[in-house]
């Protein structure tokens, strides 16, 4: 249906990055998100003092209109194939499926800032704007077929993710929250450019496919200083999906920003942390497979083990999600670590499971508040919500069901996915950990879930605050329905997935096979 | 490989070189002598003691942001310029559009006060 029309608007079908007039039709989602971000920023500072207050035109609908022009400049590139061997940036399906997550979480983060920022008093036009352009920052890292454009997006996502910690300054968590973030990211960024900088050093270009063709063909000077580079780049991308013991700054960041901040660091950043990281290990490095394998390994299964015995002990519901998200970290390095086509795609839907029921279940902690707009995080806070909340408490069981993988939610179908492409690619050891993990999980998930329902609450009117405005709550509510839709029909997004992965490898749909193979495996010295 | 670095080895000698040749040649030249004036810090007359935690105006900070920032735009624009024929219509493209995102960042700035000192 679209496809006639984006190609009678001159948008071909098959790219050639060799013409620069080509660049702008595989940069066209990025360009319309900055335009749109640029658009927002003046809007919002010319409205400021000229007119009151209330009359303002609401930003937050603007941000979610560029939003919407993004997906919908992004869609014009599905399937749009690219046979160009220069070129910083991949034209696949798998950039465009990854930046329709990224620009999800990011409107679904702004559906929780609806009256939430009103009610932390931090309502202002930047906001939307940092959120903007951190998701530019997501798509450029997640997309890029060079190290240059890759750190390049890395750096424009963290900053305005650093500010949007910090947002509400005059909170000394947020700010606490914000400092730590903001030393610990440009650490790792140091030793990712390091990092990056050693693979330049030993492979002699920063294009990705030919790093994958060096590292395949033996063509570059492997030793030592290869291996550091690559292990150097594996910190840097355990320091930004947060995976252990390389997640200090997890906990406190993620429970000191706003909680709409939260939910898009917990969701876009690592998703596209994430993309970039399959991209360059699974491809990249595709032909040194065994060699990361080792590495990875331990530290999905740290991540997995550590994160969930630590949220065993934590009192709060806010950093019980935060060790939660980084002990899905662990499950998607699982997906990873496969490094195959349905690794991937087990990856790629995972994803957007993960990104639907992570934003939902922030969403109802955003609504259990204080008439002063402070949250209720505490365990006891949630006393007898259930009585007072149904379905408010009903959607947040179904979130909290669906991140430790009941069946008849689509975290278990996920799981399912993550667990099957483990076991075809030999990695049954690392399966039967993922779900001895996930066993454990289900003891702190499910007590917020016991305390809901089975606990009195303090007072008869204790919940009386918890509200969410229209907006929010019809985006919370889609998204409880897309969890169970997504069990029943998850076999059709999943077809998409494969797809999507596939491209990974064969950039040119239909094309003679690709010299790279999934699961290709050579041996290094 | 290595001997494409020679030229910069050399570099590093010579300038190794002329800091201890500076160094030794004030040593010599100098007419010494120390008086309590010559030896406190800076010259200046102004005190350096004091408190650490000093507090100063933002607005410095304003200032020193939009000097790095019309700083970093010279130190991009001055090669543009001297090629702007090589580069053609694409770089001069490109430059505008970098010039234009400045703009918008500047046209904020404006808008937002941060360019009046009271």
């Amino acid at each position: 249906m679209f496809a006639d029309l984006f190609r009678s608007l001159g948008r071909p079908d098959v790219l050639d990055l060799a013409r620069q007039s080509h660049y702008f039709w595989a940069l066209l989602p990025e360009i319309v998100l900055a335009l749109g971000a640029m658009g927002v920023l003046m809007v919002d500072v010319f409205q400021k003092g000229s007119r009151s207050e209330a009359s303002r035109p609401n930003v937050a609908w603007l941000t979610l209109a560029t939003l919407l022009l993004a997906a919908v400049a992004n869609l014009a590139l599905v399937d749009v194939a690219d046979r160009s061997d220069v070129g910083m940036v991949a034209t696949d399906n798998f950039r465009m499926i990854t930046n329709f997550i990224y620009l999800g979480s990011a409107a679904l983060a702004i559906f929780l800032s609806m009256g939430y920022l009103d009610r932390r008093g931090i309502n202002r036009g930047e906001f939307h704007v940092l959120v903007l352009f951190a998701t530019l920052g997501m798509m450029l890292m997640g997309g890029a077929r060079d190290l240059m454009l890759l750190f390049v997006g890395l750096e424009v996502m963290s900053v305005a993710i650093y500010v949007l910690v910090g947002f509400d300054r005059l909170d000394p968590r947020s700010s606490e929250g914000s400092l730590k973030y903001f030393l610990l990211g440009a650490f790792s960024s140091a030793f990712f450019l390091y990092g990056l900088a050693l693979v330049w050093g030993t492979v002699g270009t920063t294009n990705l496919r030919g790093i994958s063709q060096a590292v395949i063909g033996g063509a570059a000077p492997f030793g030592g200083i290869f291996l550091a580079g690559m292990a150097l780049t594996m910190v840097g991308f355990a320091f930004k999906v947060a995976a252990m013991p390389f997640h200090m700054w997890t906990p406190d960041a993620y429970d000191g920003a706003p909680t709409p901040v939260t939910a898009l660091m917990s969701t876009g950043v690592k998703a596209a942390a994430f993309a970039a990281f399959i991209r360059m290990f699974v491809i990249g490095f595709g032909g040194a497979t065994d060699v990361w394998r080792t590495p990875v390994f331990w530290l999905a299964v740290i991540t997995m083990f550590g994160a969930n015995l630590i949220a065993l002990t934590e009192g709060s519901v806010k950093r019980m999600l935060a060790y939660s998200s980084i002990a899905h970290a662990g499950y998607l390095l699982v997906a990873l670590l496969s490094a195959t086509r349905e690794g991937v795609a087990a990856f790629l839907f995972y994803l957007v499971v993960y990104t639907i029921m992570t934003v939902g279940a922030f969403g109802i902690v955003i609504a259990n508040s204080r008439e002063s707009g402070e949250e209720r995080v505490a365990l006891e806070d949630w006393a007898g919500f259930a009585a007072q909340k149904p379905l408010m408490a009903g959607l947040f069981s179904i979130f909290l069901l669906s991140l430790a993988g009941f069946p008849l939610t689509a975290g278990f179908l996920g799981k399912l996915y993550i667990l099957r492409a483990a076991v075809e690619a030999g990695l049954a050891p690392v399966a039967v950990l993922l779900v001895l993990a996930s066993l454990i999980s289900y003891f702190y998930y499910l007590r917020v879930i016991v305390v809901m329902y089975m606990r009195p609450a303090r007072s008869t009117d204790d919940h009386r605050h918890a509200w969410l405005p229209g907006p929010t709550r019809w985006a919370v509510t889609a998204a409880g329905v897309a969890v169970i839709l997504l069990f029943f029909l998850g076999s059709k997004p999943m077809g998409w997935a494969l797809r999507g992965a596939g491209s990974l490898w064969n950039p040119v749909p239909g094309a003679a096979a690709a010299e790279v193979q999934p699961g290709t495996q050579t041996s290094l010295r | 490989m290595l001997r494409s670095y020679l030229p910069a080895l050399i570099m590093l000698a010579i300038s190794v070189a002329n800091a201890i040749f500076m160094v030794v040649l004030s040593t010599v030249l100098s007419p010494g002598g120390r008086t309590k004036v010559k030896s406190a810090p800076y010259e200046s007359g102004m005190d350096p003691l004091g408190g650490t935690r000093e507090r100063f105006s933002v607005k410095f900070y304003m200032v020193a942001i939009l000097f790095i920032v019309f700083d970093v735009e010279t130190v991009f624009l001055l090669p543009w310029a001297v090629s702007l024929r090589p580069l053609g219509w694409e770089g001069f493209a490109s430059a505008m559009i970098f010039i234009f995102i400045l703009t918008v960042g500047l046209v904020y700035e404006w808008k937002k006060g941060a360019l009046e000192w009271d």
